[in-house]
């Protein structure tokens, strides 16, 4: 039987103990806790604790290690990052360093998500509905669902609102007004710009025949049905209240809830975990600065420069952790698979075929 | 699904390219290639001789690709087709690019992905032949029964390849002599420059692109020579 992995546990624990910590403290003592919410609440903590879990067993893999240790050393250790890439004069190395670059690339590749455009522009609007719907209604109801925001009528005059972040408080609005409106719809506008997403992308699965070959029902569809049935029962609470005079509002209530928990605690094991692996291409993109600029690995075949010294160094090591051995000796010498070029390996299997059959 | 390969399988012979690129085309034109070809034409030795060959991915059963890769994005189905990146997961690091030992994945800078050969999977999933087995008019790249071809050539297929230490198996075969079982790898007889008086660099073509950054063979992705901080001035 396999043992479950300490650090994994660990940082699971971590981050389930941590969100606790910060529902007790910013819910001022589970004073401005809504109970109605609990549900909500439990299946957030779980789902942390398997977010942490699952992130450590995933950045523990060597090729994935290798990326986040040399990440953190070339955005916090500039110096480092020097020696890393071997005899590198100084002044090569690409400024500005760590925040601005991390920022740059934040707002790139997480916020406007310009590498989905250039994938294509209807796959670049659907994931921007989706994860854009998704994370609107998650940093709306997290905070609602923590205890963090709370809303409550004034004493005298039901009709006016006043909104408490962290017990204290920071707005007041007349439920008549536009700024009510908005706030209270927030939720139905983020399921709309999800909706949008998820017709666009049951198009895409349904009509590209690359996508309809490669697809997997639990891979790819499965997140879809979870977000359509958040979407569809978060909607049919509105519906409920404000068509129908309330009719099946604790249902749907009980509803939305199993689907927003079963969301979740999906997330770690499937597709959308993609969303926490994506911060690995942070260190990749700063990786790839610096090794643009440091020392080059020439082919020892070719003599053709093909990719940073640094990167094959790296791979050397990751492929010896895997178990991998690419290593060629002979009376001529020694040679590591990763000292030559992609180009002369594919040469090489048509020189060593030749070679078998005497052509 | 089921009607998937129906006992069908890929052989590759380099030695009968005769050049003609029909793979090239044909490749760009799968359903999972989105127009890109994923099939690599080499040039064996550029400098010296004419002498191409084709190299289609080699579906290996423990695929260093997928073991390299940072985010899990490259993943094997059930019948051993090893896929390009999964779209939400790859970040185009290039791991795979340079770990892979026959030089197969390549990454699309512009999208920020790695794409390779899967085989034609929206065609052999569904009973089809790949699009470069289908075109080849020499059978350098052969789909079909494995009775088939043993009695149209002289030579056998293998499926297994010896790099060095690392044996690598693989679901497509290789032609080779009758009395090979493994293909033997050799890399050492073929560094024409090494232990002699001879520049290595002289080989190089000027503006060479990066492999890591750019479809080797594609000349619209030249990029500078070298970027001048090695060893190699």
């Amino acid at each position: 039987m396999r043992l479950p992995n300490r650090s994994a546990a660990i940082a699971g624990m971590v981050l389930t103990l941590g969100s606790a910590a910060a529902i007790f403290l910013g819910s001022h003592g589970l004073r401005d806790f809504d109970p109605a919410l609990t549900g909500y609440a439990i299946g957030a903590l779980m789902a942390a604790f398997a977010v942490g879990y699952r992130f450590l067993i995933w950045a523990q893999r060597p090729p994935a290690r290798m990326y986040f240790k040399r990440g953190l050393e070339l955005v916090f250790r500039p110096a480092g990052a020097a020696a890393l890439a071997e005899k590198a004069p100084r002044q090569s190395m690409p400024l500005p360093h760590g925040a601005g670059t991390l920022g740059y690339a934040l707002a790139r590749n997480f916020v406007a998500q310009e590498f989905i455009r250039r994938r294509g522009g209807l796959r670049w609007i659907m994931h921007l509905c989706l994860s854009g719907g998704c994370t609107l209604a998650f940093a709306i109801t997290f905070p609602l669902v923590f205890g963090w925001i709370h809303f409550e009528s004034f004493a005298d005059n039901a009709e006016m609102y006043r909104v408490a972040a962290f017990g204290v408080n920071v707005d007041s609005f007349s439920v008549h007004s536009f700024k009510a409106f908005v706030m209270f719809n927030l939720l139905n506008i983020s399921a709309l710009l999800v909706l949008v997403g998820l017709v666009l992308a049951a198009f895409r699965r349904l009509t590209d025949p690359g996508e309809r070959a490669t697809q997997s029902f639990a891979e790819d569809i499965v997140p879809l049905l979870l977000i359509l049935a958040v979407t569809a029962t978060g909607l049919a609470l509105t519906v409920s209240y404000k068509f129908l005079a309330g009719r099946d509002h604790a249902i749907w209530a009980i509803v939305h809830m199993v689907s927003v928990v079963s969301l979740l605690l999906y997330i770690p094991f499937g597709k959308l975990f993609h969303m926490f692996q994506r911060t690995c291409s942070l260190c990749v993109s700063r990786y790839k600065r610096v090794g643009a600029t440091g020392l080059r690995a020439h082919c020892r075949r070719c003599g053709e420069d093909y990719t940073s010294a640094m990167h094959v160094a790296d791979l050397k090591t990751v492929l010896d952790e895997l178990g991998f051995d690419y290593r060629f000796s002979g009376p001529q010498g020694e040679v590591h698979y990763q000292d030559i070029c992609p180009a002369c390996r594919r040469g090489l299997l048509a020189l060593n075929q030749g070679r078998t059959i005497g052509r | 699904m089921n009607t998937a390969f129906q006992g069908n399988e890929f052989f590759l012979d380099p030695s009968r390219c005769i050049g003609c690129k029909a793979c090239v085309q044909a490749c760009a034109e799968c359903g999972t290639h989105r127009g890109q070809s994923m099939i690599h034409l080499e040039y064996v030795h550029r400098a010296t001789g004419v002498q191409t060959a084709p190299v289609v991915c080699m579906h290996c059963e423990d695929p260093t690709c997928a073991r390299v890769c940072p985010a899990d994005a490259i993943k094997q189905d059930d019948h051993g087709i090893v896929h390009s990146a999964a779209k939400p997961r790859c970040v185009a690091c290039s791991n795979c690019v340079i770990a892979c030992p026959f030089g197969v994945p390549k990454m699309k800078v512009e999208l920020d992905l790695m794409m390779k050969c899967d085989m034609c999977y929206d065609r052999t999933s569904v009973g089809k032949k790949p699009m470069c087995a289908t075109v080849c008019p020499s059978g350098a790249l052969y789909y079909g029964p494995r009775e088939t071809i043993g009695n149209l050539r002289r030579e056998t297929p293998v499926n297994e390849f010896q790099f060095g230490r690392q044996t690598v198996r693989t679901k497509v075969n290789i032609m080779t002599a009758p009395d090979v079982k493994a293909l033997p790898f050799e890399v050492l007889d073929f560094l024409p420059w090494e232990g002699k008086d001879f520049d290595p660099f002289e080989l190089s073509r000027p503006g060479a692109p990066d492999a890591a950054s750019a479809a080797v063979w594609d000349d619209a992705g030249l990029g500078p020579r070298c970027s001048g901080n090695c060893t190699c001035h």
